[in-house]
């Protein structure tokens, strides 16, 4: 379980989250949607630990941010930023090899060698995993990143729009492996989506974020309607039912 | 990696092999110790200041800084002035060549550590603002020693443009002893952490991802820095662009991400350039020009090449 307690974040005298209380309980995907500058990022900031904790409280499987060893923490959550630049010269099979640091901390193993194959090819990255990072394309290098992500096989999960670059059937191939991973593993996964139709149609739960305050939270068919998009997104779609599930008419 | 980490040995052995037999004449026991020792002298500081090198480009991310580069050597040349300024030139030639050293570590480490400091939380990920900021505190050091250099009686000063070169021969047996003991430890300490370097060039965010937070190996790495760079110049005086031209060296030879290659390869260029260059100007060219200054002028050169590559 994620426990969030009243967490405010101020940076440079603005408030960008304010009083932030959740709880995500284990097993299951989380989409944070919300408009640009909502304080969706930070929030995953926080919980990931990049930014320091300014007031009230994190926890993730009981570990408390901020006081839990880092290494425990590396085994127990990932996060995929949505601003990666990395800038030393990395093949494919580098990158995704480091996401299993946390656990051999430099000497892999030849699990850890097999399970860096196994990610490759289901994240459709064998014929690249050769190259050098900053010769891929942005939805190639995208997909490597995921999979370092996914390679660290921790239990919870932290994707800041993992969604950037890729194509519509890169898009639904990585959602449906992340339910699975929910679904057959217990994973549990907190996504930030821009595209609501990819909330509503693989999220569990849908929490909307507006002005660093929490602003909606549910199933998506009780979170996803006109109303939404008007007081959070402030604008006029459409939502309308199709096989029961709110889709939005763009 | 492994095929181009042993030709480089190979080549290493062979400067070192001709460093110490060519053109020696009379009692070879006695040739042998006096560049023996001698060699040690190169190559331990060849490694210290390579490794110190390729650490501090890896915790500040970038393949330009160096040490030096950021005000260490305008730094070391003023606390000789400041020392010289403070004793007299004659009390500072008669200090014991082993307290000489023991003060010049010490105050060179605990200066150093505060400059480092200075430099990256000024410039957290901004090249040019982190370079401006050591160019800047190089020149306030350097106008500060000329300031004592008008105080000091010029006689007196002349001590002080003594120590201002590198220099390799006539040291003391006991000095190199202490070096590699203090420079050993701190080369131990950093291969003992050379996985946990490998994941710091993945940026901030993913290497706390991984459970490497940058800010406590940053500070190891720094402290292991200012140790090896502050004793190898008490021993043997500034080689300002000598780590930058072994670095750029070691990242063309051995393009890995990992520090278990960069680091011998490091080691074993340093040597090779060192030693080499060292054979060749005395042994082949019977030039009297020191090493120091063909190092300086061609690491300067890769300096300014790689300074320019990198504003376009
Ligand atoms: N380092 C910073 N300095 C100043 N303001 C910041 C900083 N980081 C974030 N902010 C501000 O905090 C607010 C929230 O930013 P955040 O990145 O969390 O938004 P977001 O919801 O992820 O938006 P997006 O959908 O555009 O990614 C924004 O108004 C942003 O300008
Ligand atoms: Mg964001």
């Amino acid at each position: 379980m994620i426990e969030i307690e009243n967490v405010t974040h101020r940076i440079a005298g603005r408030t960008i989250l304010s009083d932030v209380s959740l709880e995500l309980e284990k097993g299951g995907i989380v989409a944070l949607v919300g408009p640009n500058g909502a304080g969706k990022s930070t929030l995953l900031s926080l919980v990931a630990r990049l930014l320091p904790l300014q007031s009230g409280g994190i926890q993730v499987d009981g570990l408390r941010i901020g006081v839990a060893a880092d290494d425990v923490l590396a085994r127990t959550l990932a996060i995929l930023p949505q601003e990666l630049n990395v800038a030393s010269r990395l093949t494919v099979r580098d990158l995704v090899g480091f996401g299993r640091y946390p656990y051999h901390k430099g000497r892999p193993t030849s699990e850890d060698t097999a399970l860096v194959a196994h990610a490759l090819t289901l994240f459709d990255l064998d014929d690249l995993a050769e190259r050098q990072l900053e010769t891929l394309s942005g939805g190639q290098r995208q997909r490597a990143f995921v999979a370092m992500a996914y390679v660290q096989d921790t239990e919870y999960l932290l994707l800041d729009e993992p969604l950037n670059n890729l194509d519509i059937g890169t898009s639904r191939a990585l959602m449906e492996q992340l339910r699975n991973l929910a679904e057959t593993r217990n994973r549990t996964i907190v996504i930030v989506l821009h595209d609501i139709n990819y909330a509503a149609a693989y999220a569990d739960r849908i929490v909307a974020l507006k002005a660093g305050q929490v602003v909606a939270d549910g199933p998506p068919d009780q979170v996803v309607d006109d109303g939404l998009l008007r007081r959070v997104f402030g604008t006029d779609a459409r939502v309308s039912l199709i096989d029961g599930r709110p889709v939005v008419l763009v | 990696m492994h095929v181009r980490l042993a030709g480089l040995a190979g080549l290493l052995i062979l400067c070192c092999g001709a460093y110490l037999t060519l053109g020696a004449r009379g009692d070879w026991s006695f040739v042998l110790a006096h560049r023996g020792q001698k060699l040690a002298a190169l190559l331990l500081v060849g490694m210290s200041l390579s490794w110190a090198t390729v650490i501090f480009q890896t915790i500040t991310g970038n393949r330009i800084l160096t040490p030096s580069i950021m005000g260490f050597d305008a730094l070391y040349l003023l606390l000789q002035s400041l020392l010289v300024w403070s004793l007299g030139a004659r009390v500072y030639n008669t200090l014991p060549a082993q307290g000489l050293m023991a003060v010049n570590v010490v105050m060179l480490c605990a200066a150093s550590l505060v400059l480092f400091m200075l430099v990256l939380r000024a410039g957290r990920d901004d090249l040019m603002r982190m370079i401006l900021t050591g160019v800047v505190l190089s020149v306030l050091f350097r106008s500060v020693t000329s300031y004592f250099q008008r105080v000091i009686d010029p006689n007196e000063y002349a001590v002080v443009q003594a120590v201002s070169f590198a220099r390799f021969s006539g040291l003391e047996t006991d000095l190199l002893i202490v070096a590699v003991v203090l420079s050993g430890g701190a080369m131990a300490a950093i291969w003992r952490i050379r996985h946990r370097l490998d994941v710091l060039p993945l940026g901030p965010v993913l290497s706390t991802s991984l459970g490497e937070p940058p800010k406590r190996a940053q500070w190891q790495v720094l402290i292991l820095v200012s140790v090896l760079v502050a004793v190898s110049t008490a021993l043997v005086g500034p080689v300002a662009f000598f780590g930058l031209l072994v670095t750029s060296l070691t990242y063309l030879v051995v393009p890995s991400p990992r520090h278990a290659h960069l680091l011998p390869a490091a080691a074993l260029i340093a040597g090779i350039v060192l030693v080499g260059g060292q054979t060749a100007m005395e042994r082949v060219l019977n030039l009297s020009t020191p090493l120091s200054v063909v190092v300086e002028f061609i690491g300067g050169l890769v300096f300014l090449f790689l300074l320019l590559r990198s504003l376009r």
